[in-house]
């Protein structure tokens, strides 16, 4: 075991900066990373053991303690538990013999929950050793547990047809289905890879492409909405020995999976939007943050890069420029959310627990390895490609005035039609619902849990920065959800669950409003707790990054929206109640010591 | 303060549930002013006269530290029935305080600790548990008074200073505004 292990650790160079990697390898290679492994990486990486495991504990799939043969891990994200996941979780549990969060005493098979793992559109779906398993029924998990039981390996397991588009290559073979149902500039077949790189790049400077970016307009399609051409030419101008490209692949916002779909079915135009950018800001590397979620693309994405690289699309001189060098590299994340955060995924880069950073400097001037660094979503950098070819005035036809060009949208919920949609922005969302088969709509979560939830009174506000922003997803709720229970508790466990813990508004508020609201659903809830509600959400705006301040989102929007729902609620004869009840609360000690509870009466 | 009118000798209570009478000794801490104090007040149910039940209607009620057992909470109803106005001084019963590092523990496993396993217990050969029916009942975790009744003031600190008390009560019944000055609310 050491050997490998120490294989593992030189195959990275003894390189601090590749902690994630080497974790990754060995939580992979052996089912967890032991107290051996720690201190030799510390050892070998000249680091503290302390070091070493605040990273291993910050991640979702990294682990100190063995998670088994057959690690699986069960998506417990809202769409998913609309379709099912309670009778899978259920019958997982029969079949295996365990709870949730257990490992069978034979070492063989674990039982994990995680966050949304990006396949919103074939719910329910659980992550077993990397592979993907879609649209799971209880059928199929005792199937599936079967084989484990017999040891078969991964392959012998799926016993499915593989999914749409590119899903059967053979360096893919997965059943993930990319869903296209709508095509615009980005998701189009008419764009041939590597031709502005090969064509347009040798005869336009630097400054000529961000000038492209900039007069398109079109800003960040990762949510913020931060101008694109405006960060390029920040980073170009700031000072450093190296500059950055990463492409920001860490989708962990529940609902969305555009960017699984972009670097499925189009990640030529991902990597030549990388290039783009490497050249108009002067940088030689790039870096492609991918969610652990996704790791099952490993090996798809790395054919494609070396094939860039053989034609001279990556690597020295490329399309015969002299001098400009561009490599790209995928690091892969380890499971945690706000690592979409940039500054978050900078330090996750670093090889360190992701918690965000202070701002400013922002990344453009201090950003990886405290160089000038463009951090851009996975969608920016391949709109970049057909803006560069097409001309940033020809951009602008599409979309509205503030909101340039296309979004891919993943619409998923109550819908007959669920997958990935191209768009203009601009798009209002009663035509959302009509084009996905969307009837009897309750409600639309705009944009995530961090986004709105919306009802019918609003379905006619449009997509675009200055109405209805969202960085893709939709999620469509139907008329028998109960959006309280089922919706804005599940948002918060979410929230509470992905917080770093570095701000304490973050670390506890989202708690204290989770009880507050499960107080109101179990029917204990007061006029005051509204009020309470509302007023103590804005506590959460002190946080230090985006994932702190829009915690309380799912709270406020829906307050705002559906506050009919939490009145319906409330006692109508109290104005005080804070759900205690002494006689539950005496209940286990009396029965621990052997006695009957017996109460006075208050005079 | 949201009492603006003046009381007329107004009757005050103090009681400690799960404290340490270090909020109590605080109060005591005003010193002479205790002189004062009685002449500003009627002093009905409190650990300071030893008087066990309210014999009238009480206008200010005291409360130190928080709920660790059903005669706690029984207590604080009792005080929240029959007083008008009700604070919560100091952290136990702002924030349950030193015994609510209890609550990341199983109850279960605490009393296995105190009466069974702990290192300390030498004479429980027979691994009796308290069962009593005299005996308060242990609740699942510790819990802040407001969790439990409406409290109206909060005055935190461990223990809040005697100025802090003081200066509260004074403004409560006088009806002034609350002096507040740096020194009675710093903590370090």
């Amino acid at each position: 075991m050491e050997n490998t292990i120490t294989n593992i650790i030189e195959k990275y160079n003894n390189d601090p900066l590749r902690l994630m990697d080497i974790l990754i390898d060995i939580q992979e290679n052996f089912g967890f990373i032991g107290n051996d492994a720690v201190k030799e990486i510390a050892l070998a990486l000249n680091m503290s053991e302390v070091d070493v495991e605040q990273t291993i504990t910050f991640y979702h799939f990294l682990s100190t303690e063995p998670r088994g043969k057959y690690a699986i891990y069960l998506n417990n994200s809202v769409v998913s538990i609309m379709y099912g996941q309670k009778t899978i979780k259920a019958t997982f549990e029969k079949e295996v013999g365990i709870s949730f969060g257990q490992v069978t005493a034979d070492g063989s098979i674990g039982l994990f929950d995680t966050a949304c793992i990006g396949m919103n559109d074939q719910e329910p779906a659980a992550i077993i050793n990397n592979h993907v398993f879609t649209k799971l029924t209880p059928y199929r998990v005792r199937e599936i547990v079967k084989s484990m039981r017999q040891g078969k390996d991964m392959d012998e397991l799926i016993n499915e047809s593989y999914g749409d588009g590119k899903n059967h290559l053979p360096s893919l073979k997965s059943m993930v289905s990319s869903n296209i149902r709508r095509k615009g500039m980005v998701l189009s077949d008419n764009y041939v890879y590597g031709s502005v790189t090969k064509l347009m790049l040798p005869n336009l400077s630097p400054e000529a492409v961000i000038q492209e970016i900039k007069t398109s307009h079109i800003r960040g399609r990762g949510g913020a909405g931060f101008p694109t051409g405006l960060k390029w030419e920040f980073c170009r101008r700031a000072k450093g020995d190296n500059h950055f490209v990463i492409c920001n692949a860490d989708e962990g916002e529940p609902g969305t999976f555009k960017d699984r779909v972009i670097l499925t079915e189009k990640p030529e135009l991902v990597f030549e939007g990388m290039v783009l950018a490497g050249y108009a800001i002067g940088s030689d590397e790039g870096i492609l943050y991918l969610r652990y979620e996704y790791r099952y693309m490993k090996e798809y994405l790395e054919d494609v890069i070396s094939t860039m690289l053989k034609n001279n699309l990556l690597g020295s001189n490329i399309a015969g420029i002299d001098g400009f060098n561009f490599d790209i590299r995928i690091q892969f994340g380890a499971g945690a959310y706000v690592c979409g955060e940039e500054s978050a995924l900078l330090e996750s880069l670093e090889g360190k627990r992701g918690e965000p950073r202070d701002k400013p400097p922002f990344p453009v001037e201090k950003g990886y390895l405290n160089q000038p660094t463009i951090i851009n979503n996975v969608e920016t950098f391949a709109t970049a490609v057909r803006i560069v070819e097409n001309g940033g005035e020809w951009f602008t036809q599409f979309g509205t005035e503030d909101s340039t060009g296309t979004k891919i949208l993943s619409i998923s919920g109550d819908c007959l039609f669920p997958g990935v949609y191209e768009v203009n922005w601009g798009f209002n969302v009663n035509d959302m619902l009509d084009m996905v088969g969307a009837y009897d709509v309750q409600a639309v979560q705009v944009g995530g849990p961090s986004g709105t939830l919306i009802g019918p009174d609003e379905f006619h506000r449009t997509l675009g920065y200055s109405d209805l922003s969202t960085g893709g997803s939709m999620i469509i709720f139907g008329m028998q959800r109960n959006l309280l229970q089922d919706v804005v508790l599940n948002f918060m466990e979410f929230f509470i669950d992905e917080s770093c813990g570095s701000c304490s508004t973050c670390r506890n508020m989202p708690h204290v409003l989770k009880n507050k609201l499960e107080k109101i659903i179990n029917g204990k809830g007061v006029k005051g707790d509204l009020a309470d509600l509302k007023e103590w959400s804005k506590v959460l705006n002190a946080s230090r990054c985006g994932l702190g301040q829009t915690a309380a989102n799912p709270i406020i929007s829906s307050l705002k929206n559906f506050r009919h729902l939490y009145e319906n609620l409330l006692q109508r004869d109290k104005e005080f109640d804070q759900g205690f009840d002494l006689i539950t609360s005496v209940q286990r000690s009396c029965k621990y010591v052997k006695r009957v509870p017996k109460f006075h009466p208050i005079e | 303060m949201k009492e603006e009118q003046k009381m007329s000798k107004p009757i005050l209570a103090t009681t400690s549930l799960a404290g340490c009478f270090g909020c109590h000794m605080s109060i005591l801490d005003i010193d002479e002013r205790i002189l004062q104090l009685i002449e500003l007040v009627e002093f009905n149910k409190s650990p300071i006269n030893d008087i066990k039940t309210f014999t009238k209607a009480v206008d200010i009620g005291i409360i130190e530290g928080g709920c660790c057992n059903s005669e706690n909470v029984e207590i604080l109803k009792y005080f929240r029935k029959n007083c008008k106005i009700l604070i919560s001084i100091g952290e136990c019963a702002i924030m349950g305080g030193l015994p609510a590092l209890r609550n990341g523990i199983p109850i279960e496993e605490c009393i296995h600790e105190a009466y069974i396993g702990g290192p300390t217990v030498q004479l429980n050969k027979n691994h009796i548990l308290p069962n009593d029916d005299e005996l308060p009942m242990l609740l699942d975790r510790v819990y802040p008074c407001h969790e439990i009744v409406k409290i109206d003031y909060f005055l935190p600190g461990c223990p809040p200073q005697a100025d802090l008390i003081w200066n509260a009560l004074v403004a409560l019944i006088t009806g002034d505004p609350m002096k507040l000055p740096y020194e009675v609310i710093k903590f370090d």
